[in-house]
């Protein structure tokens, strides 16, 4: 597999011979700087560029191109480099754009002779910079590393050149400059660009490029195909799919974000599925084989009592030995297949646990102590985690994808502890409670400010308590509805919500809303269904439940189905339409692949920690500074 | 270099240098045989499926086919039917995925089968093919032609099974009569 590396991230070379590729959605230059032991490169000699394209050890291409391939070999390089920066800069062009920003992010991959990736690096983020530094090799204790490095400069290659420590870094530049030039006069004219914008012609999304323009829709174009939500502010196209499946004889080094997708959070989301299946599947090949195993010895030893000569003598001893020997040997093996793979697993959650984004990090990970209100939505939500009885500490995050396409419900109802012994129901529907809570926050959270609105029904007060972080921190929209009349009037006005959202996206007539419809996601917290509800109330229930998701109203039910038993099966499928979720660990979840029992653990802030409130305070102050 | 293997004939999954293989592709090609005289609209087309059955001691554990692409433990993968063959133009136009190090350590044999599941005779079948191909660079390893159609419509192809602490693949080339493997099982058992 080729390692995706992320800026300063850092991979050991195990290859001297090496090709380093790169490509750019523009022609490019490349070249590199030679530096010795303390970085210093020692004039214009340890340059390597177009102009100078071979030093021993490192040649680059004499002109500008797309694709690069700069062959390395660092067994030839001279004894004193210890170090040698990649660099990318754009060519010269008269009226031309400098700037990286305008095009895709060049990407470079390290590859051996043979054409195996070790290492990838995108060079995302570049803005205004016309000159980069993408890669370092350096040697380190007689080994080569190489670096993802990626510093660009916006003052071009002369500002990059004198970061190197260069006399006179200008004439340098206007020298490689110029050579490139001289090249592209005998080089055969391009064809003309497909995907590139050229210098003439305006990019056809030049709203990104400009910090207070993403906002206004873009008009005049034929159709606007981009995600209103979804938009990107320094890169506008997204690299393409990378960490491709490239095969590598070490032994796979695991690495946050090592799957497919257009963005880092869209990797992490499809890395995290990728270890639930991979968890699901392997522990499917220890179950089956131990069942095997049991099988067999089970019919061995029926044999060994079925055959009268056993019951004379050692014979029998003899046999129901070795079939309990034979037992244990395919179960100690299955055992070792199960251990490598969880050995595995688990370094790569060692990896992807710190790496998570704000909404599928657990409330223990450092990220949320620089908690500030995100610019976009995220693609989906951690709800807590999973794990199987077979590796209890490996726990997988349990992520669905956002706007939740179906309410939840938070079961108060008795369920059997972690021993075996059932809870408090009092203490039950606190946690169920402090689970809602910590998922309301969340959402708030992980939304920018004033997209995600929150209320609460809490007829009888009894959730009070556990609300405390929300209702102090003044992140709901109103105070907690209580009694039958509160209720009947927030569901009245979620209903008439849902009913005019309809209509408007149904129309397309978003803007003759009117002005009291706030158009921000909504989650409804019930606590207590269904006390103080009419038949009126648990019908508006059902049709928030089915209408709402789609939408963007969503609900989240704290509630022991016993207590709604009066309705007999007249409520099921409300239940039913709902995800179930626990606020004690409880294996009633399965995976789609062989159908396990996962237990679930909610997502819940560690005890004692006061980060709830610190970024519910947060959440409030970015949505009054926004109104 | 790979090898043309005849029935019943076996090679070692190893290396040259020794090295173990890791992952293994088990490639099927077909292409309808041509026939006179019809509209070209009706050209006739072949739905031949390949599967693989796992095996733990002679009794059949998983099967991966068209409708159970990935055995449950995942170390055997079907990347999709194909209901006409012929697309790869000589390449593989089904192909089965087998990690190797993954595969349970009780499953001792996978026998891999073939079935008209349109029920054409392997007469109207050109060009069908199974080749082993190694998944990590891509090289043939074992290439079994069938040779003749004849008047049946499934063929068990080959079989991978564990010798010592790897693999070896054994042509098996035995046709049979059938429309999908579990017809198919009276006719593997005896190659077990």
């Amino acid at each position: 597999m080729t390692a995706e590396l992320v800026r300063g991230q850092n991979h050991p070379l195990s290859q001297v011979r090496l090709e380093i590729r790169i490509s750019a959605g523009v022609p490019v230059l490349a070249g590199a700087t030679l530096g010795d032991e303390h970085g210093t490169v020692h004039g214009a000699p340890w340059v390597v560029h177009p102009g100078a394209p071979t030093l021993p050890g490192i040649e680059v291409s004499g002109q500008a191109a797309t694709d690069h391939r700069l062959a390395v070999d660092l067994a030839a390089l001279p004894e004193a480099v210890h170090r040698v920066s990649v660099l990318l800069a754009l060519p010269e062009r008269p009226g031309g754009p400098l700037r990286f920003g305008a095009f895709a992010a060049p990407t470079t991959v390290v590859t051996g002779l043979d054409g195996t990736g070790i290492v990838r690096f995108t060079l995302t983020g570049l803005d205004a910079e016309s000159a980069v530094v993408a890669l370092e090799l350096y040697r380190r204790q007689g080994a080569w590393k190489v670096r993802a490095v990626g510093q660009g400069y916006a003052g071009g290659l002369t500002a990059l050149l004198a970061d190197q420590g260069l006399p006179q870094p200008g004439d340098l530049a206007a020298q490689i400059q110029e050579a490139v030039t001289r090249s592209l006069a005998r080089a055969i004219p391009a064809p003309p660009p497909q995907h590139v914008p050229d210098a003439a012609t305006p990019a056809p999304m030049p709203s990104y490029d400009s910090p207070d323009a993403h906002d206004v829709p873009a008009s005049g174009g034929p159709v606007d195909y981009t995600h209103s939500h979804r938009r990107t502010h320094t890169a506008p196209p997204p690299p393409p799919p990378t960490a491709g499946p490239a095969p590598d004889d070490q032994p796979a080094q695991p690495v946050a974000g090592d799957a497919v997708g257009w963005s880092m959070e869209e990797r992490l989301y499809n890395q995290v599925w990728g270890m639930f299946e991979d968890l699901a599947r392997t522990t499917a090949a220890y179950r089956s084989a131990v069942d095997f195993a049991d099988s067999r010895l089970e019919k061995e030893l029926d044999q060994v009592l079925s055959d009268p000569r056993s019951r004379l003598g050692t014979a029998g001893d003899v046999a129901r030995e070795a079939a309990h020997a034979r037992h244990s040997q395919l179960v100690d093996q299955a055992r070792a297949a199960l251990d490598r793979d969880l050995a595995q697993l688990t370094a790569e959650s060692e990896v992807v646990e710190p790496a998570l984004p704000l909404a599928y990090a657990r409330w223990d990970n450092p990220v949320w102590h620089g908690y500030r209100a995100p610019a976009e939505p995220p693609l989906a939500l951690r709800l807590g985690d999973l794990h199987l009885p077979e590796s209890v500490s490996l726990r997988i995050p349990l992520l669905v994808r956002l706007p939740l396409e179906r309410g939840l419900w938070i079961d108060s109802g008795p369920v059997a502890g972690p021993d075996d012994t059932i809870p408090d129901p009092a203490e039950l529907r606190r946690l169920a409670m402090e689970a809602a809570v910590a998922l309301a926050a969340r959402l708030l959270a992980v939304h920018p400010a004033g997209e995600f609105a929150v209320q609460v029904i809490d007829p009888a007060g009894a959730g009070a308590q556990a609300l405390q972080p929300l209702t102090r921190a003044g992140a709901l929209v109103a105070p907690p509805a209580t009694g039958a009349a509160g209720v009947t009037d927030v569901l009245g006005r979620l209903t008439r919500h849902v009913d005019l959202m309809q209509m408007a996206i149904r129309g397309g007539a978003a803007e003759s809303l009117p002005p009291d419809i706030d158009t921000a996601q909504q989650l409804l917290i019930v606590n207590d269904f269904p006390h103080g509800f009419d038949d009126r109330a648990v019908t508006q229930l059902r049709y928030l439940a089915d209408e709402g998701p789609a939408v963007g109203v969503h609900l989240v039910m704290v509630a022991d189905r016993e207590d709604a038993e009066a309705y007999g099966p007249l409520l099921d499928p409300l239940w039913r339409s709902l995800m179930r979720l626990t606020p004690v660990p409880d294996d009633h979840l399965a995976d789609p692949w062989v159908g396990h029992a996962w237990t679930y653990e909610p997502s819940l802030v560690p005890p004692g920690s006061s980060i709830l409130q610190q970024v519910l305070a947060e959440v409030t102050a970015a949505r009054t500074k926004r109104r | 270099m790979s090898v043309n293997l005849t029935k019943g004939q076996a090679i070692s999954l190893e290396k040259k240098d020794g090295a173990t293989l890791t992952a293994v592709r088990m490639g099927l090609g077909w292409q309808a045989a041509k026939r006179r005289g019809l509209f070209g609209s009706r050209t006739r087309e072949i739905d031949l499926d390949a599967s693989a059955v796992l095996f733990a001691e002679k009794q059949p554990v998983d099967v991966v086919f068209f409708r159970h692409l990935v055995s449950d433990d995942g170390s055997v993968r079907h990347t999709g039917d194909n209901l006409v063959g012929g697309v790869g133009q000589g390449g593989d136009d089904e192909s089965i995925l087998v990690d190797l190090q993954r595969v349970p350590v009780h499953i001792d044999q996978i026998v891999f089968t073939v079935n008209s599941f349109t029920g054409q005779t392997f007469q109207e079948v050109q060009d069908a093919f199974c080749r082993l191909v190694d998944e990590t660079n891509g090289q043939e390893l074992a290439r079994y032609t069938l040779a003749g159609g004849g008047e049946y419509t499934a063929q068990i192809m080959a079989k991978v099974h564990r010798a010592g602490s790897g693999w070896t693949m054994t042509a098996l080339g035995t046709p049979a009569n059938g429309r999908t493997f579990q017809d198919l099982m009276p006719a593997i058992l005896p190659h077990l």
